[in-house]
């Protein structure tokens, strides 16, 4: 168990070394010059030279990467051009805003998808199973940020039932700024006893993680479905049933959590997936998140910024897959003699 | 073969989608009501009307048939998306049949070159390759090309692996078959087919990729009838004319969700199990 531990690490390492590569490697096809973008379109000659010295842009390539991936580990991961915040700092913040947003997307897509799938494995090839199939097929092909208007469209503008965009109420600002600590809106107000900014961040949170949370309700299903069956088919299920445990306790009892380890390991991919579609959503739902910093990057050409946000994101993901590796073996004895 | 198809209503279904597609995409020009609104025409006197009459679909800012818009789309999307997935498809197969045929070193240090590749979300390493090349339709493709080949070669390195360790590819070798010649001729063909079947699943990811990096202002620019510009477009209309965002986005859906029909009535007979989308 220590020695895959040790591997796994060190493997993540090299990755993450990597991930700083290549992030060097796409920041430097930028097109314009880093200088011109930093020292602004009206600067002299001699000012561009000047931040070109400032910013290393005389020195070889090689040298510039190392220095790169040198300041990516010291925490020196350069300063916004948009916002003028150190990047590190900027990104690190928005990012627990995200984080709030997709595990809450996460928490959705685990509660209605995984029951969907075991309906369609008990019912398998009846209307139940087909509904399930049918609504993951569907959400899986939804480009979310259609499905993001559509919502906007029906449950906010003509149903009234949620808030349109935004985080909290608009009346709220005063005390959600006084309430900000871990930049999680529900922990936050939580800890300031804020009933009120509570259910309003709530509130603005269902809408957008419904969105991100829509291919993923369909792949827990899917997934969810396959395990279950698959265990269905084993022996020790098979006893189960020659002893006379009815089929309800049978999946909740013996086959459920067997079954489970392929939902456990697309948890990582799910959650990378989610990351990266905030980039979709949040702009919609005017949600200050690491999405709508990367979008604001993105369309202000901020070369800093947008390296920055895509190194913490591939980061934050080698850390999902890094966890959930070492949880599967906790989760599923079976995992820990086969040496994975 | 075609009881199979009957028996499974997804695949039937997905199946009929995409022969209609493939006749809106072929017919478009005499389909769509106004062609030329397609390309550069605007006509500024008929903004915004609702569905109805003339304009099943009502037509967008700049006067053009949303319908007939929505129907060239299908060349665009459909187009881009098995472009992206051949070149990926390209570039993964001969890296994976390297590494798999070869092993040793070059597989380590191809492999690792993927597993960089693949720390970042697809989506995300799309998104920062279309901003830094800057906005436009290829560059869009070549984005998403470079964040899914490395799914291939990393599919076609597990099959290739596998196969150079069967007695028949080890007999070419002692006869004194060229190790390229073995690759190509011995392990390619009986390795490839598992890679074939999930470029085709992808199919759908790489339209909902597409239009994605399209909504943000990153792939095909106006005019191009593209359904992810076009929601883009109507975005700010949505609460008082709905249907300049609403139809291109339904496009978008029927048209990935043919492709997940046929992927998952395909995968079924292949792979029991489901396999998630990169």
């Amino acid at each position: 168990m220590r020695r895959i531990l040790i591997r796994r690490g060190l493997q993540s390492l090299l990755v993450a070394l990597g991930v700083g590569l290549l992030a060097f490697v796409i920041s430097r096809l930028l097109p314009g010059d880093p200088a011109v973008s930093w020292a602004g379109p009206r600067a002299t000659p001699q000012e561009l030279a000047r931040v070109r010295v400032l910013l290393g842009l005389d020195r070889p390539l090689i040298e510039q990467a190392v220095r790169y991936i040198g300041d990516l580990i010291s925490g020196n991961w350069g300063t916004s051009i948009h916002t003028r915040q150190p990047v590190l700092s900027d990104v690190a913040g928005r990012f627990m805003t995200s984080l709030e947003l997709v595990t809450f997307a996460l928490v959705i897509a685990a509660v209605v998808g995984t029951p969907l799938g075991i309906l369609a494995a008990r019912w398998r090839g009846r209307p139940p199973d087909w509904f399930a199939g049918i609504t993951s097929s569907v959400l899986a092909s939804v480009p979310v940020f259609w499905l993001g208007l559509l919502l906007q469209l029906v449950i906010a503008s003509q149903l009234r039932w949620l808030p349109v965009a935004g985080r909290w109420d608009a009346a709220l600002n005063e005390a959600a700024v006084e309430a900000t600590r871990t930049h999680l809106v529900l922990v936050d107000s939580l800890l300031a006893g804020n009933g009120t900014l509570f259910v309003s961040g709530l509130a603005h949170l269902v809408m957008p993680a419904l969105v991100i949370a829509a291919y993923p309700i369909g792949l827990f299903a899917r997934l969810t479905r396959a395990g279950l069956l698959e265990t269905l088919g084993e022996e020790h299920i098979r006893m189960a049933r020659a002893i006379g445990y009815t089929e309800r306790a049978i999946i909740w009892r013996f086959a459920l959590r067997p079954s489970m380890g392929p939902v456990l390991s697309a948890l990582a991919l799910v959650f990378g997936y989610a990351l990266g579609n905030t980039f979709l959503v949040e702009n919609l739902f005017n949600f200050q998140g690491l999405g709508s910093y990367a979008v604001d990057s993105i369309t202000s050409l901020d070369a800093p910024s947008i390296a920055g946000t895509t190194i913490f994101v591939a980061l934050a993901y080698l850390v999902a897959n890094l966890v959930v590796d070492l949880v599967r073996p906790v989760m599923d004895p079976r995992l820990r003699e086969a040496g994975r | 073969m075609i009881r199979y198809v009957v028996r499974r209503p997804g695949l039937l279904i997905g199946l009929t989608i995409l022969v209609v597609l493939v006749i809106a995409a072929v017919l478009a020009p005499s389909l769509a009501p106004f062609p030329g609104d397609a390309g550069n025409d605007t006509n500024l006197l008929e903004t915004l009307r609702r569905p109805g009459g003339l304009h099943p679909m009502g037509t967008d800012l700049a006067g053009r048939d949303v319908w007939s818009r929505v129907l060239f789309g299908v060349r665009v999307s459909v187009g881009v998306s098995l472009a992206v997935i051949a070149a990926a498809l390209l570039v993964g197969i001969p890296i994976g049949l390297l590494a798999g045929a070869v092993g040793g070193l070059v597989d380590d240090l191809l492999m690792r070159i993927v597993d960089v590749f693949l720390a970042f979300p697809s989506l995300l390493l799309a998104l920062a390759i279309a901003a830094t090349l800057g906005p436009s339709m290829e560059h869009a493709a070549i984005a998403i090309v470079v964040s899914w080949w490395p799914w291939y070669a990393r599919l076609m390195r597990g099959e290739a692996a596998a196969i150079s360790g069967r007695a028949y590819v080890e007999a070419a070798h002692l006869l004194g078959v060229p190790a390229w010649r073995v690759a190509v001729r011995h392990i390619l063909p009986n390795a490839i087919g598992p890679v074939i079947v999930q470029a085709s699943l992808d199919l759908g990811g790489v339209i909902l990729t597409f239009a994605a990096l399209s909504f943000l202002g990153l792939g095909a620019q106006d005019p191009t009838p593209e359904w992810g510009l076009m929601v883009e477009q109507g975005r700010s209309l949505t609460s008082t004319q709905p249907w300049v965002a609403l139809f291109p986005g339904a496009a978008i859906m029927v048209a990935a969700l043919a492709f997940t029909l046929l992927g998952e009535g395909l995968r079924e007979r292949l792979d029991p199990k489901g396999r998630a989308r990169p």
